[in-house]
This record gives C-alpha cells, sequence and structure tokens, in this order.
C-alpha cells in the first residue's frame, strides 16, 4: 500500500469515525433520535422462511419491538439471500435510490461481499455504534468483524455464531462400532457400504456451499491459499481433490447423486424419516431443538469432522435505499439484546449460539443464559473442535458454479 | 392493412374495448420490449448490426442448458397429448353412463384446487417416505426405512408430467363440457348405427367440433406446461431443472450479467413454447389424416371394452390422486409426530393451524382481495364487452380474439422479469394494486373464456320481448339477461378468482416481497419441506377458490327456489 493511499485510507476512516452520518441519515449515536424516527415505521425484513422455528422467533421480535418501540416489523419470506441482493441491484441500476423494497436482510459471506463491493449497503458503519453492539464478544470473536474474509466495516449487524455440525440417530445401528465416521476417508467408505443413506443440499444453498468447503478444508495441503480469491489455474489445483472425492461418493449419495436436498430443513426432515442417516447443520443447537420438538428422536446425537468445522456468524444488514432505515437499526439492536439473545439460545425456541460476551453481562442479564441447558443432542463446547474460518468469498462463488457445471447439469 | 377504423369507438361502451386492449397489450407489449433490450443489451451496440448476441452464447453454455430445454419441452407436449386423450376418450366412452355425473360433480372442486396444492399433495402421495409406501410398510413391503427411489423430482419428469396432467385434466373436462352443448350429440348415434365402435363413433362424428372449440384451451396447456414455475419447483426435476427455473434463478443472482442471461433464456423460453405449439399443430394434421384414412377404409375400431376399462381407469386414478392429496394436506396439518413408517400420525396437534393462524389470515386475507378485486374487475370488463359486441351487433375478430388470449399462451416466466423492471421503473411495483393490474392480465382471459359460450348462446328473443315492452337496452341487460344468466357469470368469475389465487410467479415478482400471499408463503415453505406447515397453507391456498365455486353452485339455487326452468339443466352451464 503506497503512502498516498494509506493516507486516504486513514482520512477516510477519520471522517467515518467522526461523523457516521452523512446528511439527514439516522445517527445511531443519537440513539434517542433514531427511536423517535423509528415509532411508526414499517420494516420489511427479508430473512430466509424455511425454517418454522425461525420463523416464529423473528415474529416474537416483531411482537417486542412493536409494544417497545412501535416499530411494525414484517417478516418477507426468502428462499434465497441472493435473490435480496438481486433485487436490490435491480433497484440500485433502475435509480430507486430511495424508498427501497428492503429495510432489512439478513446475511453473511458471499452475499454481504456482494452488496459491500457494488455500493448497495448503508454506507456508513452504523452497527457499531448501536448500543447493544458494545454487549458483544467482537474483542474475541473474530467471525464478528470479519465476515468470510470481507471486514464487517461496521456495514451489518452480528446476530448469530454457526459451527457446521453433523447428527445422527444414535439409537439406529447404522455405524459399525456406534461412533459415526469423523475423518473425510471414513466417510466416504461409510458412504460407499450403506449406499442411498447420505446426501448434502445442493450449492449455491449456504448448507451445500459450506459442505463442499469443508471438505475442501480437509483435503488441501496449504489452507492459506483459501484465504484470497484464486485465478482459473489454481482453483482448478486446489479443487482437484474435492471433486475427486464427491465423484468418488456420487453414485452411493441418497437417490445416486440425481436428486439433492434442498436445504437444512429437508435434511433434517430427511433424517426424521430415516431416509439419510447422517444430516448436517450450521445450527450446532438444531438437533436438541427437533429432539424438544418432537421430529428427532432424543437418542439424536451431534458431531463434527475431527480436523474441524467451518464456523462464522450471521448479521443483519440494512441496504443503501431502505424506507425505514431508523427502524432497521432499532430491530438490528433489539436483535442484541441480552432478552433476545437468549431466546434465540433458548433450544426450545432455536438454539442458535448467541454473539454476546457473557462476562460483559450483569447479573439479572445473565440470568437469562443461566437457566439454558443444552441438550443431549448438542456438543459440548469442548467437543466441537477446532474452527476453520471461512475461505475469502471468491471460493464459494466459484465452487457453486463448478458444483453445478459437474453435477447440476444431469451429465 | 388491418382495418384500423375498428379501434374508434363507437358508443361510451364501445371504449371499454379499447381499455381491454390497454390492460393486455400495453404491459405485455413494454414488458417484451424490456426483454429484448436487455437481452440484446441495446445500450451496448458493439455486436453486429447493434445487435449483441453474447448472452445467447452464454446461455448456450450454461451447465445443463439443453437437457433444461428438452425438458420444457418435452413437458409441453406430454402433457397436453396425455391430459386431453384421457378427457376426450372419457367423455367419449362414458357420456350417457350412470356414473357420469357423479364424475362431472366432483370434477369442478377438483377443478378449484390450485396447482401447487395439487403438487404438494401428490408429493406426501408417492414420495418414497409418502403415504402409498407407509401403509404399505412395513408388513407388506418390508421397508423399515423409506426405499431410496426417485418416485418425484425424477430427472425425466415423470411425476411433474403427472402432476400437471391430473390438474390439467379437470380444466380440460370443464371446458370441453362448456362446449358440448353447441355439438350435436346425435351424430354419434348415427355414426354407431353404422356400426362403429362407441369411442371411435364420437371420434369422427363429434370430436372435430369439439375440439375446435377447445382447441384455445389446449394451447394454453401446452403453454402453461413447458414453463411453470410452482409445480416445478415442487415436484420438478432438479439437477438440471425445466428452462423456467433456470430463468427465474438467473433473474434472482446477484451477478447483473446473469439478467442479460436470464432474458435471453426468456426468450429462448418463448421459442420452445412455440415449438411446442407448432409441433402439435402438425400434430393436428397428422391426427386429422391418420383418422380420415381410417374412416375411409372403414375401420370401425368395434372392440374398445378394453380400452374403455383403461381410460375409466386412469380417470379414477386421476381424480383419486388429487383427492387424496388434499386428505394428506389435511393430515399433516393436524400431525404432531409422524414418523416412517407409521401409517397415521402418532400424534394430532393444532399446533401448526395455531402457530400459522395470524399469517395464514393475513396472507390469506391479500390474496383473497386481490383475486376477489381483480375477478371482480375482469367480470365487468367482460360482461361490459360482450353486452357492447350484442348492442353493436360485432363479433371480434380472429385478430381480437387471439389478443385475448395472448397471456395465456406467453409464457409468465418470459415476460414477467421485464414487466417486473418496468413496474420498479415506474416505482409502482409492490403495491396491491400492481398486483392486482398483474393478476386482471390473467384472469380477464379466462373470465372472457367461460362466459362468452354461455352468453353467445342466450336466446336473444328474451331480450326482444323486452325492448317491444319499452325496456332500455340497460334494463334488459340488468333485469333480463343479467338474472337469467346468473349461474355462468358466477361460474365465471369463481374461476377467475381460482386463476388469481393461484398465480405466484407474478404475485412474487410485482408484489417485490411486500405482498406476500397464501401462494407466495406456501411454495416459499415447500424449499423447507416442512410438511405440516405446507399442509396448512396449501389447505387455505385450496379452501379459498373452493367457496366461490361452491356459491356459484348454490346461489342460482337458492336464487331460482321459484323459477325451476331456470335452473341449469344441460351439464356445463
Amino acid at each position: 500500500m503506497s503512502l498516498l493511499k494509506k493516507f486516504y485510507v486513514f482520512l477516510v476512516t477519520a471522517i467515518l469515525a467522526i461523523s457516521p452520518v452523512a446528511g439527514d441519515e439516522p445517527n445511531p449515536e443519537n440513539w434517542d433520535s433514531v427511536l423517535a424516527e423509528a415509532r411508526g415505521q414499517k420494516v420489511f425484513w427479508h430473512a430466509w422462511g424455511g425454517s418454522e422455528n425461525i420463523n416464529s422467533y423473528i415474529a416474537w421480535v416483531g411482537e417486542q419491538v412493536e409494544s417497545r418501540y412501535g416499530v411494525d416489523l414484517v417478516h418477507v419470506k426468502i428462499s434465497e439471500t441472493a435473490n435480496v441482493v438481486a433485487r436490490v441491484l435491480a433497484e440500485k441500476s433502475a435509480g430507486r435510490n430511495e424508498g427501497g423494497a428492503v429495510d432489512l436482510v439478513w446475511i453473511n459471506g458471499e452475499n454481504f461481499a456482494a452488496m459491500k463491493r457494488q455500493g448497495l449497503l448503508l454506507s456508513y458503519p452504523w452497527s457499531t455504534y448501536l448500543p447493544n453492539y458494545q454487549l458483544t464478544d467482537f474483542e474475541n470473536k473474530a467471525v464478528l468483524t470479519m465476515d468470510f474474509t470481507e471486514p464487517v466495516d461496521g456495514l451489518e449487524s452480528p446476530w448469530g455464531t454457526a459451527q457446521l455440525t453433523f447428527y445422527y440417530d444414535s439409537g439406529n445401528p447404522v455405524f459399525e462400532n456406534g461412533s459415526p465416521p469423523t475423518s473425510l476417508e471414513a466417510l466416504a467408505d461409510w458412504i460407499e457400504k450403506n449406499p442411498g443413506r447420505f446426501t448434502y443440499a445442493a450449492p449455491p444453498n449456504f448448507i451445500g456451499t459450506t459442505f463442499l468447503k469443508q471438505v475442501l478444508f480437509g483435503l488441501v495441503d496449504d489452507v492459506s491459499v483459501l484465504r484470497k480469491p484464486a485465478d482459473r489455474e489454481t482453483f482448478d489445483e486446489v479443487t482437484a481433490p474435492l471433486w475427486e472425492w464427491l465423484d468418488g461418493v456420487r453414485p452411493n449419495l441418497w437417490r445416486s447423486g440425481r436428486v439433492y436436498a434442498a436445504d437444512t430443513t429437508q435434511l433434517k426432515t430427511l433424517l426424521s424419516d430415516n431416509e439419510i442417516d447422517i444430516a448436517m447443520t450450521f445450527n450446532p443447537g438444531e438437533a436438541s431443538s427437533a429432539v424438544i420438538e418432537g421430529l428427532l428422536p432424543d437418542t439424536t446425537r451431534s458431531f463434527t469432522l475431527e480436523y474441524g468445522s467451518i464456523g462464522n456468524a450471521h448479521f443483519v444488514a440494512i441496504p443503501f435505499n431502505a424506507n425505514a432505515k431508523a427502524g432497521a437499526m432499532v430491530v438490528a439492536n433489539f436483535l442484541m439484546s441480552p432478552e433476545a439473545q437468549a431466546r434465540k439460545s433458548d433450544e426450545a425456541i432455536w438454539g442458535d449460539p448467541t454473539v454476546l460476551a457473557l462476562d460483559k453481562l450483569d447479573a439479572e442479564q445473565l440470568k437469562l443464559f443461566d437457566s439454558l441447558a443444552p441438550g443431549e443432542a448438542t456438543l459440548s463446547p469442548e467437543d466441537f473442535g477446532i474452527i476453520l474460518s471461512e475461505p475469502d468469498a471468491f471460493w464459494s462463488d466459484a465452487l457453486d458454479a463448478e458444483w453445478a457445471r459437474r453435477y447440476g447439469a444431469g451429465n | 392493412m388491418p382495418n384500423l377504423q375498428i379501434l374508434i369507438p363507437r358508443s361510451k361502451l364501445d371504449l371499454l374495448r379499447l381499455v381491454v386492449l390497454m390492460l393486455l397489450l400495453i404491459p405485455i407489449g413494454a414488458a417484451t420490449l424490456t426483454l429484448i433490450g436487455s437481452a440484446f443489451k441495446w445500450h451496448d451496440s458493439s455486436g453486429l448490426l447493434g445487435i449483441n448476441t453474447s448472452a445467447f452464447d452464454a446461455v448456450v453454455s450454461e451447465p445443463g442448458f439443453w437437457r433444461s430445454v428438452g425438458l420444457s419441452f418435452w413437458m409441453g407436449l406430454i402433457t397436453p397429448i396425455v391430459a386431453l386423450s384421457v378427457v376426450m376418450v372419457f367423455i367419449a366412452a362414458f357420456l350417457n353412463s350412470p356414473g357420469f355425473k357423479w364424475v362431472w360433480a366432483i370434477m369442478k372442486p377438483v377443478l378449484a384446487v390450485p396447482h401447487a396444492a395439487a403438487a404438494f399433495g401428490l408429493l406426501f402421495l408417492i414420495a418414497p417416505s409418502g403415504f402409498v409406501i407407509r401403509l404399505l410398510s412395513p408388513e407388506i413391503s418390508g421397508f423399515v426405512r423409506p426405499p431410496d427411489w426417485l418416485t418425484v423430482n425424477d430427472p425425466a419428469g415423470i411425476s411433474f408430467a403427472l402432476a400437471l396432467v391430473v390438474k390439467e385434466i379437470p380444466f380440460l373436462f370443464f371446458v370441453t363440457m362448456a362446449a358440448l352443448p353447441q355439438a350435436d350429440l346425435r351424430r354419434t348415434q348415427i355414426a354407431a348405427g353404422y356400426g362403429h365402435g362407441q369411442i371411435w363413433s364420437w371420434f369422427i362424428s363429434v370430436f372435430p367440433a369439439v375440439y375446435l372449440q377447445i382447441r384455445l384451451p389446449v394451447f394454453a396447456v401446452i403453454a402453461f406446461a413447458s414453463s411453470t414455475v410452482d409445480v416445478a419447483l415442487i415436484v420438478g426435476p432438479v439437477a438440471p431443472p425445466p428452462l423456467s427455473i433456470q430463468i427465474l434463478r438467473w433473474m434472482n443472482d446477484p451477478d447483473l450479467a446473469k439478467g442479460t442471461i436470464a432474458a435471453a433464456a426468456a426468450i429462448i423460453q418463448i421459442g420452445i413454447t412455440l415449438l411446442a405449439l407448432l409441433v402439435w399443430w402438425v400434430g393436428e394434421y397428422i391426427v386429422l389424416h391418420l383418422a380420415r384414412m381410417a374412416a375411409v377404409r372403414g375401420w370401425r375400431f368395434r372392440r374398445d371394452m378394453f380400452f374403455r376399462i383403461f381410460i375409466g381407469l386412469t380417470m379414477t386414478v386421476s381424480i383419486v390422486l388429487v383427492c387424496f392429496g388434499i386428505a394428506l394436506l389435511v393430515l399433516w396439518s393436524f400431525a404432531g409426530i409422524w414418523r416412517f413408517p407409521d401409517a397415521f400420525p402418532k400424534i394430532w396437534t393444532l399446533k401448526s393451524w395455531i402457530s400459522q393462524s395470524q399469517n395464514l389470515f393475513e396472507t390469506g386475507w391479500r390474496a383473497f382481495t386481490i383475486a376477489f378485486v381483480s375477478s371482480a374487475f375482469s367480470l365487468i370488463l367482460v360482461l361490459a364487452n360482450l353486452e357492447n359486441e350484442y348492442r353493436s351487433n360485432i363479433r371480434p375478430t380472429r385478430l381480437a380474439w387471439w389478443t385475448i388470449f395472448i397471456p395465456l399462451l406467453v409464457p409468465q416466466i418470459a415476460f414477467m422479469g421485464g414487466l417486473s423492471v418496468l413496474f420498479l421503473r415506474l416505482g409502482i411495483d409492490g403495491t396491491l394494486w400492481a398486483v392486482v393490474l398483474v393478476h386482471m392480465i390473467f384472469v380477464f382471459p379466462y373470465v372472457y373464456l367461460t362466459l362468452a359460450d354461455p352468453w353467445n348462446a342466450f336466446d336473444t328473443r328474451y331480450i326482444d320481448v323486452a325492448r317491444t315492452l319499452g325496456k332500455s337496452d340497460n334494463r334488459a341487460f340488468w333485469e333480463i339477461r343479467l338474472p337469467i344468466l346468473l349461474a355462468p357469470v358466477l361460474g365465471a368469475f369463481a374461476l377467475g378468482f381460482a386463476v388469481s389465487i393461484a398465480q405466484y410467479l407474478p404475485t412474487l415478482l410485482i408484489g417485490a416481497g411486500r405482498q406476500p400471499t397464501i401462494t407466495t408463503e406456501a411454495v416459499a415453505l415447500a424449499s423447507g419441506g416442512n410438511r405440516r406447515l405446507i399442509g396448512t397453507y396449501a389447505l387455505v391456498q385450496t379452501l379459498l377458490p373452493f367457496i366461490f365455486f361452491a356459491l356459484a353452485s348454490l346461489v342460482p339455487k337458492i336464487a331460482w327456489a321459484n323459477r325451476r326452468a331456470l335452473l341449469p339443466t344441460r351439464m356445463g352451464q
């Protein structure tokens, strides 16, 4: 980085630090004015709507922000976050710079990177100024400030953390020594011996893409190559073992690899129906949550692969042309409140890990979390193993495209 | 040179023709232009003749493109072939049999079932973990876990075609029954008198006239089957999916370049639908010539008993599939724990209904409002136009007739993209009125289609009598024609209502996520495969149009309790 460039970066950062807000945009530093502006606003929150417990949690958030702050929250249920990015992009290219359809979007990873890159986000660091942001564990949890390899820069507000977790029914004697395969080799072996009993979600669904990345991590020698974009040649070279592994297991996948699951909910349903023996999720509490719901038997257990598992955080962001920015900030702030976070961690509700630093909470706030005992299907913190941080967002897109070429074309 | 004078209104009522023309042509025309513009990248005119075809090159090289194209084309042909054959042969074989009126009675509610709900029902029925296998397991089949079979989402699209066929059968049945009163059924007896088999007699004597009347609905089936989105999302192949789904994916891709690809693919989609129509048209000639040859040679096909039984069974299976599917939606909506291979839920619960009650009500009410308003407006426009045709003594020209049906023949996925961009630029997307307007484009043709025949079959001497007695045109309309035609008018409204309720893509794209209806929610839920929620949403989606179909057949009976001669005695009205 040249000196001049450094200077500019400093200048911009300094200006942003002094005045996070340009013009008449809501200023989270003056929280009372945001609250005042938010009252009576209708906030359209675009968030994945494929899971019943998450939907009811969002409905609860809606009731809370309505009664506490007079914000009318509407959950727009979507199936792919990429569609929301496309929507905002279409609005931008049609010249709609205000009054956009999206006020808040549940986002992370390549979608965040795409929106940030194309200037589709509210362009000042609002999230770090939200009152509850100080309660989050941003000092210790790198995933809260680095979304994949893209700096968050206060452009999205943390909501939850995630770690790729597999789960199975231990009451079903499908594994030789009673424990599931925890290496890629053992997994491939097991798939071959048990045809039709394993599948993953079709990318670009996030859990499908994550599985590809997880396998890739287990097969590359030097993971540092995944931390930055790559050219075609490097990509082909690095991913060759991945495709080899996938080609190897494909004939013995569920439906012989001619159909893949749609998302985590379908994987859960397939396990519940006994169509497959191993399911995967990004939410470590999902298995316990499903046991409480009665979808899965109480002999359900979780596991991770021995070389670690991909972990990340998920966020909410506000598009540049959002119609109710103040209202969206109020919702984002409420999502980080101890009460909302504790409820979200409750496996009877959702079971999504918190972004808060528990040592920053006062006694009363801590009590909210104390009563939450994870179920038997949830891994204990020491069993989670190494957390692999997400590769550069480039890899998600490139893996999706290559997967579509190889397995999505019906060859 | 067409006669442009026809565009000059002759009266205030006549102005409505222009309103209809604008309603149908402006959005579609503008959307098509937007589409062509973005497919050929007019703003970037570096290519030959200022036309840039790189988007088409890109589409063709997309993974699985040709398979997607093949699938869409195949759906566009196999669906009408099967559905039309079953309906025609069934009517030919069983029209005069005692059980026929029961089949006809059950067919109407089946018609009210939205495509998406029928597809969900089928999914719950025939999937490897579905009801059929559950019922047989483990006692009969020996399965303790679901077999790894491709009974749904199969790459060849057989389950997809099945879902389409079971829904198109009632539609074609309905339009055929409406066309029958105009056909001279005595001809069949004459043909049979010459020793032809029952089905063959019908085929050579009545079918040609009936087919001419239902040709347009058949074309609509071709267009729908080759480009549907919601049914494909539920039971269609996934790797690769039909072209319509690919277009939707590209349209929703955050990469701007994919938008151009989507536009180019949409144009190709129109081409596929046209090609399917063309092949059908050639097929018509081949069938015609073969039939003529057979007739001239004196073939009589007298032994058609086996064939009749076969078609009777096929029809029964098709109805049973839809009905059982709906029953399964009910079961799942009340199911607590229901694991494989239990045939029925272990625990029954109201949880799904209670937890979803508010959203079901909101999205159901919105769907109801949109459907009610768009079909009411459409009905008013259709009535005014038909009355105008009568008063001005004009009949729609062939061109006008085809114009009305353009929206049914152009693949929705092809021009909804352009239309949503247009609405976005105008700044009216995401409003309830925009959604109503777009629904009207699809509702109007169906209302017109169902009402035109009974309207024209009306004995206008009643009007002449009224006029002679000094009543005005308007009073004759309100006091004579409308009351007598109450049943078909309500029927047309009910069909329009059902068409609007079932609209997925226009609601999704024009509603911009701000106007979620029961249908968009149901299809969004499908991605997660939560059967309990799908059950509740698809049921409400089915109940809404059902209410109006029920009203449409009840109200005339009540209103005419003391006017027995007005009651619909002929089938099909």
